[in-house]
């Protein structure tokens, strides 16, 4: 039995239903790749919308992807907020210098508009263009960053911290503002063409936070975001275990959850059950050395362990391709979802 | 009755105090093994197996990356306040420098500079240093060990040239380095030239132990 191809956008919404596509929908998520393909520094990659539009439909088509990502960096929006972004030749483009220095800033602090930023703009026409392009072919995927997780940047991590255990009516006036801003900016995404909003929240990991703090402090601002923005959303935790807030996850509106690769991709599934589809969890740092046999392997393995019945995207873990992957490597992934994603899965029940 | 049962139980309320961030229980429990011509004792039997335990707890997943920097900033705090003198009563004190190498990420330096003072080691902070800062830096102090806190990728990848500069110029101190990249690669610090990989800030302190002295 052999299912009708479907285009990428119906592979993934099938899976997202929890039922099997055609194949297990693969989604690389190119940042800052495009600019290898450009062959152009990361600054100038990042500069112009152009340039991103074309780097993204290049890699595409070159691996196979199912979606469009409008995201090249996240202190886009420190931009947005008065900030500064570094660029390295090599790797992703960092927060510069906090906005805010002393934790009294908050108290007046104001969200920036979506319309006044040039950052985001320039964000706003990419997927304009992506939408023009892609005509409802691939999942086109925006980018929050998170209001619980918005604050590494604004304040510095060590900063935050401290504001998190020490200033705690602080830290909730940061949320109340930060989720002014995100609402604003996941649904001008969502207008411009964006089919889903990633809810990027690497805070909210157990990785970073004990769990009882998330979910008193961060958990109902993630709730409140995820209720006000007007299309489907998905958590990403950037490579952060989840297990232990995974109930909590699924409960919500958000479609889908990015998992670690630190944590057993098959017991995750079996938690998330028909809740809440997964997206992961190849390891994005060793992925720089593998071999295209290791990598075959790597898709094997994820495929077995979350793609039966569906429910199940293959990704990296931490939401970005490194700019250190080689190129064989990313078609040997590609290569791989085609020969052991297609379902029905039958060569699982060979295997020992 | 031994020592290891004498310190059980206080260790187990030292841990649970600090994952409370309860400072004055910390206080209070500091104190009871605080003797001020000794001062390293209270450091060795009590801050630095829970400052351990904690960060094993963390490598496991079963503890945050926020309790693990606020009870290694506890226990600077109060081993400074009570214990100015220790790192001069220890013994086997190494020549240590610390650094971010070209990365912008402070928070893995500053929790490992925390345990560093917490467990009564000095050391040299260089703060954020490029491969070439870095070696004159090591030069000039003729470091034993050498600990670089990396986030990024290409930054930990940057640790094979500052390997091959450092014993380029003949001065190679023990290096060890920590970081994101290096824990989610388990190769990737021999892959670079290092000689050991911290899983947690507080993995220093065994590391720590463990280096040769150039001296030695």
């Amino acid at each position: 039995m052999s299912h009708t191809p479907l285009t990428s956008l119906q592979r993934i919404l099938t899976t997202l239903g929890h039922q099997e596509p055609d194949r297990v929908p693969l989604l690389l998520l190119f940042t800052i790749y495009g600019a290898h393909e450009l062959q152009m520094p990361i600054e100038e990659y990042c500069s112009r919308p152009e340039y991103i539009v074309a780097g993204q439909t290049r890699l595409v088509e070159t691996y196979r992807s199912d979606c469009l990502f409008n995201f090249c960096y996240a202190s886009t929006e420190v931009e947005a907020w008065g900030g500064t972004t570094i660029f390295s030749a090599d790797g992703p483009p960092n927060a510069g210098a906090p906005i805010i220095t002393k934790p009294e800033q908050i108290r007046s602090l104001v969200a920036p508009r979506v319309a006044d930023a040039p950052s985001l703009q320039r964000v706003l026409e990419v997927t304009r263009r992506l939408a023009a392009y892609n005509q409802g072919q691939r999942l086109i995927i925006g980018v929050v960053i998170a209001p619980f997780s918005l604050p590494v940047m604004q304040l510095g991590f060590e900063r935050y911290l401290n504001l998190m255990f020490e200033e705690p009516d602080l830290h909730a006036r940061l949320l109340d503002v930060n989720e002014q801003f995100c609402i604003e900016w996941a649904n001008a995404q969502v207008e411009a063409g964006a089919n889903a909003i990633c809810f990027f929240n690497p805070l909210a990991s157990t990785t970073m936070v004990p769990r009882d703090y998330y979910l008193r402090v961060g958990h109902p601002s993630t709730l409140r975001c995820l209720a006000a923005i007007k299309g489907s959303s998905a958590i990403h935790l950037a490579a952060g275990r989840c297990m232990p807030i995974l109930d909590e996850l699924a409960a919500t509106s958000a479609v889908a959850l990015g998992v670690s690769a630190e944590e057993d991709l098959a017991t995750l599934k079996r938690v998330a059950k028909e809740r809440i589809a997964l997206v992961g969890n190849l390891n994005g740092i060793t992925m720089r050395r593998w071999t295209p046999a290791e990598a075959e392997q790597q898709v094997k393995q994820a495929i077995a362990a979350a793609a039966p019945g569906g429910g199940f995207v293959l990704a990296d873990n931490h939401g970005e391709i490194p700019f250190q992957v080689p190129s064989e490597v990313l078609h040997a992934i590609a290569e791989a979802v085609q020969r052991w994603g297609t379902y029905p899965l039958e060569w699982l029940h060979d295997e020992p | 009755m031994s020592i290891s049962l004498h310190i059980e139980a206080p260790l187990a309320a030292f841990v649970e105090a600090l994952l409370a961030m309860d400072r004055l229980a910390v206080r209070e429990l500091l104190k009871t093994l605080y003797d001020p011509e000794h001062g390293i004792q209270a450091i060795e039997r009590l801050v630095v197996p829970a400052l351990e335990q904690i960060g094993v707890q963390w490598e496991q997943g079963d503890l945050s990356l926020a309790q693990v920097y606020m009870s290694g900033r506890i226990c600077e705090e109060l081993v400074e306040e009570l214990l100015p003198a220790a790192p001069n009563e220890r013994a086997d004190q190494p020549k240590v420098g610390l650094a971010i190498l070209e990365d912008h990420h402070l928070l893995g330096k500053r929790m490992v500079a925390a345990v560093l003072r917490a467990g009564g080691y000095r050391f040299y902070d260089y703060g954020q240093v490029d491969v070439l800062g870095m070696v004159a830096h090591a030069v000039e102090d003729q470091l034993d060990v050498l600990l670089i806190s990396v986030l990024m990728l290409p930054s930990a990848l940057r640790v094979r040239e500052l390997a091959r500069q450092l014993n380029h110029v003949g001065c190679r101190p023990h290096l060890i380095v920590g970081g994101a990249p290096f824990r989610l690669d388990e190769q990737l610090w021999q892959e670079v030239g290092a000689d050991a990989m911290g899983r947690s800030a507080a993995d220093v302190l065994r590391l720590l132990h463990a280096a040769p002295r150039r001296s030695s």
